[in-house]
């Protein structure tokens, strides 16, 4: 049950095409994620960041088909290796999850089963997707755990999740996305509850993926410096949109859109020690009534009556593109 | 209007403890599976895995401090503050707050005791009831401990919201209808709501975005300054903890390896492991960078290594590292370091 192969070789290996997803409460429609465009080329790691609340982790759950009711996927198109996803069945979709496109969940229990053993887990995850024998299943979970340090393995492997602690829970879901050599990983927030060494051990395992089997990445996460330091690319989302994206440096040292700099500006270590942060002023808007215009209207410092107009998604500078009408352009091109 | 607040600052060294940790052991053994089990009946001797998740911690927090706890992911942290927040006793070892063993109170002063302690849960999935609207996770224990008047409660509930970085309009909602970040914020309202004096953050803001991150530590610190809130601390953002504790304390594999003034820690640390930890620090000017994986092999609690824990990945490790388990001393005042270096010089 292989995708046809439409796509040329070196085609990109994710495009996302003006997806949205809605859900549609008691309360009204909430438009959780709205008009997302993307794409993530072969081998290549797109850093997914945004404010809490904005749509990123619907996003990976729309790519890969789990939304639930009462959301539904209102719009646009998910292209893997040239294939519309929406025309495959839900057998083949449910063959290419975990197989080729694996997602690490916020949640890793997501991913685990509290009542079972963790070797129960794996294995069973193994022999799903690859016809081994039971001892060759155990050794390559065996070897997974090891690879996301985890010490002791052999005794870990026949611990339940709740004997973890929230790192290692978070370490056994990246180990069974990993089993596979998947080509697309949606890696949601992966290493948050995880010290900078182990931290290191994972990102280092993630650029082997990328590097040797041309595994695709999208890191979604709240750390600037990990983007920094992994990823090409980089997409920022606020209020259910992409507002800006762009290479990764670029983006980072002379952002375009208002939002990308108050989050930037925000970093603790771009803030005297002690002393006040710096934070965006204002609340997050409810997505469930969103005023016309741009959303970041009414915290931003560079707002103008022409905001209240819907911003378009424009290509300011060569690579870079911004949803707004008065970008930092200037600045940008001095930088 | 732009308040200036001042920098962390020293608490006086007199101030007495609010929370102090004496000898604290915590050890979780498997309970054996059936086979085992069966297996032992006959005879056969089955080994009982037993994990030294915290191995003889001494520590103690004083009055308005914020003390943070850092180290290697399992090495005991989350236990550590389960048991500070009493939601969990010591195998070995005593917890005392305000110099009262938390084991001798009972009835009424227990409840009060617990309730003076708040903890914010690193999982923001797991530790929130599913079944219950937002409203009533953040209003209830409130209402039943007498804070809030029944007619108040709608009101006390949205300022609580809002003090979060909430909007009180999504409160008739459940959990699931939140994002990651969203559930975090409703487990750190819920904490404020019973107006602790002593706060036990773990990971409280790791999910949520740098601004919103901003935002509650703005109002962990004015709380502090406001209602002299104690706080310990957890994370894995060094960043965060330099940013806002008066005091750092560094955990390797169950125990205390290095505790002193953030400052100092930050400035020149003393432990090879701390040293370890904080080069690995990524930076968001660095770029593209190759990730390295961890040198020398990451030890279990399972079966922690002799001596000094960190001799298996310490580049420094002597032949005594092996044998002698070094004791965390005095290096400077108020600097304490467990490392067998201190001793050369
Ligand atoms: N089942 C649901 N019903 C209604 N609204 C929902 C549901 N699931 C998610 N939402 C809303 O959709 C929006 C996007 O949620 P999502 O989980 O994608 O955010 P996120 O960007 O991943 O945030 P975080 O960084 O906090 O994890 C949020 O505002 C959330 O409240
Ligand atoms: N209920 C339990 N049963 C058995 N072992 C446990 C239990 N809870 C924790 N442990 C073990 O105790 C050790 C310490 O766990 P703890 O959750 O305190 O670590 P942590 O420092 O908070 O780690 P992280 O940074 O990953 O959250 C781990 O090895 C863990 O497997
Ligand atoms: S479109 Fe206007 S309000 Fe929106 S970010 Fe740009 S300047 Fe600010
Ligand atoms: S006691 Fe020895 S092994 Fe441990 S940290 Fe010090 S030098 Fe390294
Ligand atoms: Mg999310
Ligand atoms: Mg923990």
């Amino acid at each position: 049950m292989s995708l046809p192969a439409v796509a040329a070789p070196g085609g990109p290996t994710l495009e996302v095409r003006n997806l949205r997803t809605h859900f549609f409460t008691r309360a009204g429609v909430v438009k959780a994620v709205d008009d997302v465009s993307f794409t993530v080329e072969r081998g290549k790691v797109m850093g997914l960041v945004g404010e809490s609340g904005s749509g990123k982790t619907v996003t990976g759950f729309s790519i890969i088909g789990l939304v639930d009711p009462p959301g539904r996927i209102t719009g646009g198109q998910v292209l893997f290796q040239g294939t519309d996803l929406a025309s495959l069945s839900e057998a083949e979709m449910r063959n290419l999850r975990g197989n080729r496109i694996a997602m690490i969940f916020q949640d890793p229990m997501m991913t685990l089963n509290p009542v079972l053993r963790i070797d129960t887990q794996m294995i069973e995850t193994v022999q799903a997707h690859a016809r081994v024998s039971r001892e060759e299943a155990r050794q390559r979970a065996r070897d997974a755990l090891g690879q996301v340090g985890i010490p002791s393995p052999d005794e870990r492997l026949r611990a339940y999740p709740h004997q973890f602690s929230g790192g290692m829970r978070q370490r056994v879901a990246i180990a069974i996305a990993l089993l596979h050599k998947p080509e697309l990983i949606i890696a949601d927030e992966p290493t948050t509850a995880l010290d900078v060494t182990i931290q290191g051990q994972i990102l280092a395992e993630a650029q082997k993926l990328c590097a040797q089997f041309g595994t695709a990445l999208i890191w979604i996460t709240h750390d600037l410096s990990v983007v920094a330091g992994l990823a090409d690319d980089i997409a920022v989302m606020y209020a259910g949109k992409v507002v800006e994206s762009g290479e990764v440096g670029a983006v980072l040292d002379a952002p375009l859109h208002p939002y990308t700099a108050g989050l930037i500006g925000s970093v603790p270590s771009r803030n005297r020690r002690g002393a006040p942060l710096s934070q965006i002023p204002g609340m997050t808007p409810s997505l469930l009534n969103l005023p016309a215009g741009c959303a970041f209207r009414a915290r931003c410092p560079r707002a103008e009556s022409r905001c209240a107009e819907p911003p378009p998604f424009a290509e300011y500078l060569p690579g870079r593109h911004a949803r707004c009408i008065h970008p930092y352009i200037e600045e940008a091109v001095r930088a | 209007m732009s308040e200036v607040m001042d920098p962390p600052h020293a608490v006086a060294a007199t101030t007495p403890p609010i929370v102090e940790i004496r000898g604290v052991y915590k050890r979780f053994s498997r309970s054996l599976d059936f086979a085992a089990k069966l297996a032992r009946r006959l005879g056969v001797t089955v080994r009982e895995d037993v994990v030294h998740a915290v191995d003889g911690v001494d520590l103690s927090i004083r009055r308005g401090e914020v003390v943070g706890l850092v180290g290697e992911s399992g090495c005991g942290k989350s236990t550590l503050g389960r048991m500070v927040a009493g939601i969990m006793p010591p195998t070995e070892g005593s917890i005392l707050s305000h110099g009262r063993d938390l084991r001798s109170l009972s009835g009424v002063e227990a409840r009060r005791t617990k309730l003076r302690t708040q903890m914010i849960f690193q999982d923001p999935y797991a530790s929130l009831n599913p079944r219950l609207k937002v409203e009533d996770i953040v209003g209830e224990a409130p209402l039943v401990h007498g804070l809030v008047r029944r007619e108040d409660f709608a009101g006390y509930v949205d300022e609580q919201f809002r003090r979060a970085g909430l909007d009180p309009g999504l409160k008739k909602r459940y959990p699931h209808q939140f994002s990651g970040g969203q559930r975090q914020r409703i487990g750190i309202a819920r904490a404020l709501a019973v107006q602790p004096e002593f706060l036990v953050c773990d990971e409280a803001v790791a999910a949520l975005d740098v601004s919103i991150q901003a935002q509650i530590l703005n109002l962990f610190m004015k709380l502090r300054q406001e209602l002299d809130l104690t706080y310990l601390f957890i994370s894995h953002d060094l960043g965060v903890v330099e940013h806002l504790s008066d005091r750092v304390v560094i955990m390797y594999l169950g125990r205390v390896v290095e505790e002193a003034p953030a400052e100092d820690v930050f400035r020149s640390a003393n432990h090879p492991y701390t040293q370890a930890l904080l080069s690995e620090v990524p930076r968001i000017d660095t770029r593209k960078r190759a990730f390295a994986g961890v040198k020398g092999e990451i030890p279990s609690p399972l079966a922690p290594p002799s001596g000094c824990h960190f001799h298996p990945r310490c580049p420094h490790a002597m032949e005594r590292c092996r044998i002698e388990r070094p004791a965390l001393r005095e290096i400077a005042p108020g600097r304490r370091s467990a490392c067998h270096l201190n001793d050369a010089a």
